[in-house]
């Protein structure tokens, strides 16, 4: 069912009983040509552009506990395309374009707000690094935009714009066309439009093996049974490692956690998306009211999906010396997610070296911008059997060749990205 | 908050302690390129125990062998890592 005003309309009259499900909720096929294991965004736009934009039609997306379960429902919900290699740039990009007709697409408000992004700098050597950035970012025709502090405290009155903090703000590169969305109703979006082009999505299916003939997956042995495969696509962010290690591959990849945490909700006070420049803190507001922070990773591996008490205090400590005035704010929730760390800072959307096996992994901190650009470039490699010109140089193969793409330039330390 | 028993100091705080890499043999000086992609890239990554390198660079500033769960954050054993480190 189409969602418009006019069903809006006919549904009230029947008091709202008529609505049907959003996505099919079906058994599996004993083979499908397409499976993808992990039912979360970037799953779920990789069915949805493999049937939209290649027409294949006998696709299951795989999920071991419920859509929008795992990350996609854990982030923070930012969405820009400020970075600097070119892989990147054009990659998040397109990402970007994407998200700005995101809604109309799906047919399903997944509420993206482009209310810009603001980076903070808070010492002139700061400056200069994202005047750097935000220069490479022009030459790629991706918008980016100095603001300096007398313009940044009448853009954001509630920022600590003057000399008392002990990192004063020096100024700020703006990305006005990045923001938020919903981060639930974007796997709900494209469940809902995958499920419309016959993508079976089956949830409480956890994959335990794969099935080998020479150098091919024939097969998937899930907890629903056996199910045959032409081509496998793994997008299961923080268990990237594991899923591969089933089917004998060792990933550049670290797991680790990530928290984020909401305030009580408060009335509207913060209208963009704020990245404090001296230490690791982003901040907006949820159209419900909460403040949604997140801070750094707790700097060691784990699966855990839930993080310490040091970085809680890290964290809030940093927002307090933007947000002085919001120190008797209560905090509502805290919670983390599990991410996949590459060695590089930048996804792996590649081939592998088994034929019809393709990984998508590695997002680190940023999964959520990505989710439409990787679904489209992921569908793209999996349906050509080769990759789409943003993802050309997301290969497994680059930590071999040293074209490895470090937008950081922290190196081979995956807690540092 | 989770504590470390270590061997030189006793119980302390996880912030005192700064985690380094996934425990693996370094590759020795005459090996090719392949084994060291290997041993700078490639990771076990395991849910369960796992075997980790912790420098304790807020106190004793030892190099220390951990074996840590990485699901439940138990720690299973510690000890020094001069020892593995030698022997491989």
């Amino acid at each position: 069912m189409k969602y418009s005003v006019f069903s809006l309309l006919k549904q009230a009259m029947s008091r709202h009983s008529g609505w049907p499900m959003a996505w099919r909720n079906p058994e599996p096929k004993k083979h499908y040509d397409v499976v993808i294991v992990g039912g979360g965004g970037h799953g779920l736009a990789t069915a949805f552009y493999l049937a939209k934009n290649h027409g294949i039609k006998n696709i299951a997306v795989l999920e071991k506990g419920w859509i929008g379960g795992g990350n996609t429902g854990r982030n923070t919900t930012i969405v820009r395309s400020n970075y600097m290699p070119d892989e990147n740039a054009h990659f998040y990009e397109w990402s970007l374009k994407l998200w700005h007709q995101l809604s109309q697409e799906l047919n399903y408000n997944v509420m993206f707000s482009p209310r810009g992004v603001l980076n903070l700098a808070h010492t002139e050597g700061q400056r200069d690094q994202l005047f750097r950035r935000g220069n490479r970012m022009r030459l790629n025709g991706i918008d980016a935009e100095w603001m300096t502090r007398s313009e940044i405290q009448r853009f954001v009155p509630l920022l600590d714009c003057s000399d008392d903090p002990r990192f004063p703000i020096v100024g700020g590169l703006m990305q006005r066309r990045g923001g938020t969305a919903r981060h639930d109703a974007v796997a709900w979006g494209f469940a809902r439009g995958a499920s419309a082009l016959g993508v079976d999505i089956i949830q409480n299916c956890e994959v335990q093996g794969f099935v080998r003939e020479n150098n091919r997956i024939t097969a998937i042995e899930t907890t629903k049974g056996r199910i045959g495969a032409g081509q496998v696509g793994l997008a299961v962010a923080g268990n990237s490692g594991r899923v591969a290690s089933m089917a004998g591959l060792k990933l550049p990849i670290e797991t680790h956690i990530l928290q984020a945490f909401v305030s009580e909700p408060l009335k509207p006070i913060l209208d963009t998306v704020i990245s404090y420049g001296a230490g690791h803190f982003y901040i907006s507001q949820s159209d419900k009211g909460e403040l949604v922070m997140g801070g750094d990773l707790d700097f060691y591996p784990s699966y855990g999906q839930k993080g310490n008490l040091p970085i809680v205090e890290e964290a809030i400590s940093l927002g307090l010396q933007m947000f002085p005035n919001l120190s008797r704010v209560r905090m509502l929730r805290q919670w983390a997610g599990v991410m996949d760390m590459s060695m590089d800072g930048s996804p792996i959307i590649s081939k592998t070296p088994i034929d019809n096996l393709y990984l998508n992994a590695g997002w680190c901190y940023g999964g959520f911008k990505a989710t439409p650009g990787s679904g489209w470039v992921f569908a793209h490699t999996i349906a050509n059997d080769s990759p789409h010109e943003f993802n050309r140089g997301h290969t497994l193969e680059r930590f071999e060749t040293g074209k490895i793409i470090d937008d950081k330039g922290a190196g081979p330390t995956p807690q540092w990205h | 908050m989770q504590l470390f028993k270590c061997p030189f100091c006793g119980n302390r705080d996880q912030s005192e302690f700064t985690y380094i890499r996934e425990v693996a043999p370094v590759p020795g000086l005459q090996a090719d390129q392949a084994a060291w992609q290997k041993y700078v890239y490639e990771r076990d990554n395991p849910r369960g125990p796992h075997n980790e390198w912790w420098h304790h660079h807020l106190g004793c500033r030892q190099i220390l062998e951990i074996v840590r769960d990485t699901m439940t954050h138990e720690i299973l054993s510690v000890q020094m890592a001069r020892k593995a480190m030698v022997q491989s």
